[in-house]
């Protein structure tokens, strides 16, 4: 018999034949547990994600288990690895490609501030022109810390009201980011 | 066949541009001269199309900026003879002001790239290159990047700031 953990039910009322929860802690429970990513690796975070993937840390232990390498059906982007300026408005198109609700991890120095690159040629860090909802710190981070930024995202979907992408202060934000 | 050393090249174009050619070095064994932006189309079809010469390839054509000259901007060409083995490099200094220098992509359809890029980073003109446009950088670019007075940071960082980097 193996050992399968389930998520357990949100707090709600139980009675005979019926449980009651309020909605958005049902279907951020769902989503939590389903989401689905959009790999964006652009360098060595991109390797230490592919561990991530693979068979010892088993990303796919959270609910990730297709990666989406279209952003029509990702939930979430991750970007792992530099970004140069020319490679800027592509990670932004892929961003608006997504449908919402959507979020974003920025993995590892590079995809969080630029990194090591001091220099005229890399996006310092690509808050500049997408929203980021999780950075990971490392140069790079180990799967143990990308697993750690899932978990995070995990909290922050399972925890987002439903109502939050028709709210003023995200149509403020993408707005800032002159998106929409 | 003896093998062609730097001295008989040097011989044999001094023969033919005599006081066109200066300042020639030999750093690490690299022959090195300079020559003016109205020869060096002239200097390069000569050391091509030579039977005996024959640098029939064209390594590079790269840029380099000297704030301190008063003229400042450099256009370094590198060429190879593959068939004597023997390379050799060739540099044309311009004013900073709208540096010009003729396209070489005439005689080597390979230059094309190569001037683009020196475009791209020092912001030398080309005159008669077929497509004279950024290559590399984002096209909405305005600077040249590898002249010295444009930094080299860019603006937007909030993290880096100059004492981690030794600066």
């Amino acid at each position: 018999m193996s050992d399968i953990k389930l998520v357990s039910a949100p707090p709600g009322i139980e009675g005979a034949g019926f449980f009651a929860t309020a909605l958005d802690k049902a279907v951020g429970m769902a989503r939590a547990n389903s989401l689905w990513p959009l790999p964006f690796a652009t360098s060595c975070c991109g390797i230490e994600f592919m561990a991530t993937m693979g068979s010892h840390y088993d990303f796919a232990r959270f609910g990730s288990e297709r990666p989406s390498f279209s952003p029509r059906q990702a939930d979430l982007l991750m970007v792992m690895g530099t970004i140069a300026k020319k490679m800027g408005p592509i990670l932004r198109q892929v961003y608006i490609q997504m449908a919402e609700p959507r979020w974003v991890m920025a993995v590892g120095a590079c995809a969080s501030s630029g990194g090591i690159f001091d220099s005229y040629s890399v996006l310092q860090g690509i808050d500049e022109i997408i929203p980021v909802d999780v950075y990971v710190p490392g140069c790079p981070p180990r799967p143990e810390a990308i697993i750690d930024g899932l978990t995070k995202i995990q909290d922050l979907v399972r925890s987002e009201s439903l109502r939050r992408r028709e709210s003023p202060e995200y149509k403020e934000l993408l707005g800032k980011y002159g998106i929409l | 066949m003896d093998k062609l050393n730097n001295q008989a090249v040097l011989r044999k174009i001094t023969a033919r541009f005599g006081e066109q050619i200066t300042i020639p070095t030999e750093p690490a064994g690299l022959l090195t001269f300079e020559t003016s932006k109205e020869n060096i189309l002239g200097v390069l079809g000569f050391l091509k199309e030579d039977n005996e010469l024959q640098f029939n390839y064209l390594t590079d054509i790269t840029g380099i900026h000297y704030p301190e000259q008063t003229l400042p901007i450099g256009v370094v060409y590198h060429i190879h003879s593959l068939i004597n083995n023997v390379r050799i490099r060739i540099k044309v200094f311009l004013e900073a002001d709208k540096p010009a220098i003729p396209s070489a992509t005439k005689l080597w359809e390979g230059a094309n790239w190569m001037e683009r890029e020196t475009y791209d980073f020092f912001g030398i003109i080309f005159e008669g290159h077929p497509n004279l446009v950024r290559i590399l950088n984002v096209d909405d670019m305005t600077v040249f990047p590898m002249r010295k007075e444009y930094p080299l940071e860019d603006p937007n960082r909030v993290d880096k700031k100059d004492y981690f980097f030794g600066r």
